[in-house]
């Protein structure tokens, strides 16, 4: 057997640049989908956790998986936040012990840094669309562009952090600091997140290591940052902009 | 002959050494491909194994919290016992109530869940299978972490509800409080990724012709239940990390004498609470639809109305949540408000209960073991429906808070109810996980000590409540026990008792479940003459599912191929038996299935999450390890694909390009 399968086994590979040169994309398992070589049931439906995007066999509702289950997430992610905006709603004028909200923010400094993050939504919308043009070199600029914006934000949110610490605001100071810091720290660490994977993704396109459809990992991704973005609308409004 | 590409053992394992480069993810490790012994159930994600393995712990964590109860029983079996100190009595109430919730009935309904939601569609997995793998062993590293806590300085002694301020480091010293906010935290990553991975399999996979309306009911019970676990898991974790914060990192969200607030906990917890009730019994409410109809010969009466009043549970369960604050002082608005809205949500539960009645009216009745707890769930849910009923109003409720009322209540729905219909779940669905039928003897035996143990230990606290008995007390007195009928001493007694009969009803079980295993008749594949999607297959199913993918056609589609109904007199004949079914089907048979291979990543990545739990609890250095464990696996997790390469046996086989149909492997 073994005989057999040693010279197979360079040309079993699947073919993965050659199907992309031709424009055609390779299926779920990095296959060029012959046709009649499927049956039309013959695959796990969405067989696995890559599966089910424009090349795989159609679902029941036309999304693919992967797009649903990023929706679902989103969704869930709603309650999070609205949990923890709740709690800052709640406590934010028990600031006994330290400079009231209107005398900590720094609104203009916000502002560019909200600005900031919200051009980044862009720049994602240019990298889903280069990688829909299977424009590699594009997506993976527009992708760094977008991670770089996102660094700026939290650059900023950093900077903003030490600022009120310095002006007598800690973590555990009082009510109104913890829920300020646990809120926006939280959308910090999606931030965050959202650039470790953009990061990731720039590296796995450059070395071509991306399972199954590159033009839909980047639209996820390019999903949750989105709702990174809006979420912070709404923070900033809630929080900076709306006087307590 | 249905052709599942993955090689066998046996191929794999002749020939000598060739020089392959694994595909797995980091090039680190070749990614396990073993189809038997225990790398086969630990590195799968074969919904079915995982199912079972789901099961499995479920139970075991049945078993520990129902210790725990009898301990609790023994305690209050008179007044002034010393089985437990207080400090005891608080951890074991406090646990039994959070292993029961969170560590039996919801991994039970997954296991559930898992195992049939994709026979029921008609769908070879799930549509995430490293993530389902991940999801399961969230649930057993957190149900392990949580319980690790007993002896790593107690467990948490606050109630299952943990109220404010009672959780801060002032009153509950120990690290009991930490060890459950973070176990929560892990068992309920499993439940969320569970969630969306259960709504994408429902929504996406379901076999060709399956509109949503024809949809088995426990299907969709299934994808309600997902939807709300979806929306109700974000809060707790909100309430768990503010928790957390508070006790370890020196945050006062809950702090008293800080200035906060103590009834944002309950909100919080609450808002979560309130959907996790109807998480919990709505699993059971979808088994019994299921069991009904099947032991009935009849369908379901009124689908549509069974269907349509789950989803009003699960939408009207968001809008009742202050009905646990109602002696929190929310003022007269809130409370008329929450209370009007707590009665509407009885009727649609009213609307189930009348189409069970009304399916098994006129019915061929077959009372096996799994009928029998159908039943047995109508009758004990309602009983602890209408004293739900006496809670929606509020000037009684104030009356009962706290009490052994509310206990009782409680555990008819919960025990009567979810737990009831996890057992007909259990009889019905034996045969067609592990092709050998449970003792329909010993069964009934189980059945009839654990409806007399449920209604001796449950029914008495209704009378305890009313007369008084505050719940979480480890004593009561004597001198408030009442006369005559209502004499405290003896309801608690004959509570105690019923315990112990309810124990040997499990224990039933677990003979019935032994002897089974080891001399139980292999059944038929279709052993109760059944209606819906999982029965159309092998029992148990082969590894992919249906050899292929049947095209539906009707609600009940196994059911209306075997049988045609005249349409004057309303007689069934048979017109196809299982065999031919199962024949047809092998015939046209799928020639390529591609399963999702096994993979390392899911256990690997859960695994680190306790780390970092403990890490929190114990040595901030511990966190940043198991963050790294995590940071690991998600990278090799993310590189790897879903399916095995040719390269990863050892030695490698033939790939297939799409193009051929390789014998490789049957699976059957």
């Amino acid at each position: 057997m073994a005989d057999i399968a040693a010279p197979t086994t360079p040309a079993s590979e699947p073919d993965t640049t050659a199907a992309v040169a031709l424009g055609v994309e390779p299926d779920i398992h990095g296959m060029v989908p012959t046709p009649g070589a499927h049956d039309d049931h013959g695959l796990v439906h969405g067989g696995g956790d890559h599966a089910g995007g424009e090349h795989g066999h159609a679902t029941s509702t036309g999304l693919s998986n992967n797009k649903l289950a990023m929706w679902m997430f989103l969704g869930s992610e709603c309650l999070l936040f609205g949990g923890l905006i709740s709690t800052y709603m709640l406590y934010r004028g028990r600031h006994e012990g330290s400079p009231s909200p209107s005398q900590l923010y720094n609104i203009p400094l916000t502002s560019v840094s909200s600005f900031v993050l919200l051009m980044s939504s862009l720049t994602m919308v240019l990298a889903v669309s280069a990688a829909q043009r299977h424009d590699d070199r594009n997506t993976s600029t527009w992708l760094t562009v977008t991670a770089l914006l996102g660094a700026t934000f939290v650059g900023a949110q950093v900077f903003e952090f030490t600022e009120f610490y310095h002006e007598g605001l800690g973590f555990t100071t009082n009510l109104f600091g913890s829920s300020f810091f646990t809120l926006t720290g939280f959308h910090g660490v999606h931030v965050t997140v959202g650039i470790i994977m953009l990061m990731a993704l720039v590296g796995m396109i450059n070395r071509g290591k991306i399972p199954g459809n590159k033009a839909e990992v980047v639209e996820m991704i390019g999903l949750y940052w989105h709702f990174v973005d809006i979420v912070w609308i709404v923070i900033f409004t809630l929080v900076y902009l709306i006087p307590s | 002959m249905a052709i599942a590409e993955r090689p066998s053992p046996v191929l794999a394992r002749s020939g000598g050494t060739v020089l392959v480069t694994p595909s797995s993810s980091l090039g680190v490790f070749r990614r396990p491909v073993s189809s038997t012994g225990w790398r086969s159930w630990v590195f799968t994600v074969d919904h079915k194994k995982l199912g079972i393995m789901y099961g499995v712990a479920a139970f075991t964590f049945f078993i520990i919290g129902g210790c725990e109860a009898l301990l609790i029983r023994l305690q209050l079996a008179a007044g002034s016992n010393k089985v437990l100190s207080a400090e005891a009595y608080n951890q074991m109430f406090t646990m039994h109530a959070t292993t029961m919730v969170f560590l039996f009935v919801m991994p039970m309904a997954a296991a559930f869940a898992n195992y049939l939601l994709p026979l029921q569609i008609g769908a070879r997995d799930v549509a995430f299978p490293r993530i389902n793998a991940f999801g399961f062993w969230c649930f057993l590293a957190g149900g392990v972490f949580l319980n690790t806590s007993w002896f790593l300085g107690g467990g948490p002694d606050t109630g299952w509800f943990a109220y404010a301020p009672n959780t801060s480091v002032a009153f509950s010293p120990t690290h009991g409080v930490d060890f459950w906010a973070l176990g929560l935290q892990i068992t309920g990553i499993a439940s969320l990724t569970g969630a969306i991975n259960l709504i994408v399999t429902v929504l996406n996979m379901r076999a060709p012709g399956m509109s949503l309306m024809k949809m088995p009911v426990f299907s969709w019970m299934i994808l309600v239940v997902q939807f709300l676990l979806l929306f109700a898991i974000p809060v707790i974790t909100v309430a768990l990390f503010l928790l957390t914060f508070q006790r370890d990192f020196g945050a006062a969200f809950f702090s008293v004498d800080k200035g906060a607030d103590p009834l944002l906990w309950q909100h919080l917890f609450w808002i979560f609470g309130h959907p996790e009730v109807y998480i919990l019994i709505l699993p059971s409410f979808g088994i019994v639809s299921e069991v009904l109809p099947v032991f009935s010969r009849k369908p379901l009466f009124g689908y549509k109305f069974v269907v349509f009043s789950g989803a009003a549970i699960g939408f009207l369960g968001w809008g009742v949540w202050a009905h646990h604050m109602f002696a929190s002082g929310l003022g007269p608005v809130s409370v008329a408000v929450f209370s009007v809205a707590t009665m509407a949500i009885a009727l649609p539960t009213g609307v189930k209960i009348v189409n069970w009645t009304m399916t098994l009216w006129g019915g061929k009745l077959r009372f096996t073991t799994a009928m029998m707890f159908a039943i047995g769930l109508i009758i004990e849910f309602t009983i602890g429906g209408l004293s739900g009923v006496t809670h929606s109003v509020s000037p009684s409720d104030t009356q009962q808070t706290d009490t052994y009322y509310v206990v009782a209540h409680f555990h008819y729905v919960l025990f009567g109810g979810a737990v009831f219909g996890l057992f007909a779940g259990f009889y019905y669905w034996w045969p067609k996980v592990f092709g050998k039928m449970l003792s329909e003897r010993i069964g009934k035996w189980n059945f009839w000590l654990m409806v007399i143990g449920m209604n001796l230990t449950f029914g008495p606290m209704h009378i305890l409540g009313l007369q008084g008995q505050p719940r979480r007390m480890q004593i009561w007195t004597e001198f408030r026990a009442g006369d005559g009928f209502f004499n405290g001493a003896f309801w608690n007694l004959v509570s105690s008792i019923g315990a112990f009969i309810l124990a040997l009803g499990i224990f039933a079980f677990i003979v019935n479940v032994f002897l089974t295993y080891k001399k139980g008749e292999v059944t038929p594949g279709d052993p109760w003459d059944a209606r819906s999607l999982e029965w159309m297959t092998d029992s148990p199913p082969k590894e992919h599912n249906f050899d292929s993918i049947p095209t539906v056609h009707a609600l009940d589609e196994f059911f209306h191929r075997k049988y045609v109904e005249d349409e004057e007199t309303g007689d069934l004949t048979l017109v196809t038996t299982y065999a031919e079914i199962m024949a047809e089907m092998e015939a046209k048979g799928d020639k390529n299935i591609h399963l999702p291979s096994p993979s390392y990543w899911p256990i690997v990545l859960a695994l680190g999450l306790p780390i970092i739990a403990y890490g929190i609890i114990f040595n901030r250095l511990l966190s940043v390890f198991g963050a790294a464990v995590v940071l690991f696996a998600i990278f090799g997790w993310s590189l790897e694909p879903s399916v095995a390469d040719a390269s990863d046996y050892d030695p490698p086989v033939d790939g297939d390009n799409g193009e051929s149909t390789k014998e490789l492997a049957t699976l059957g």
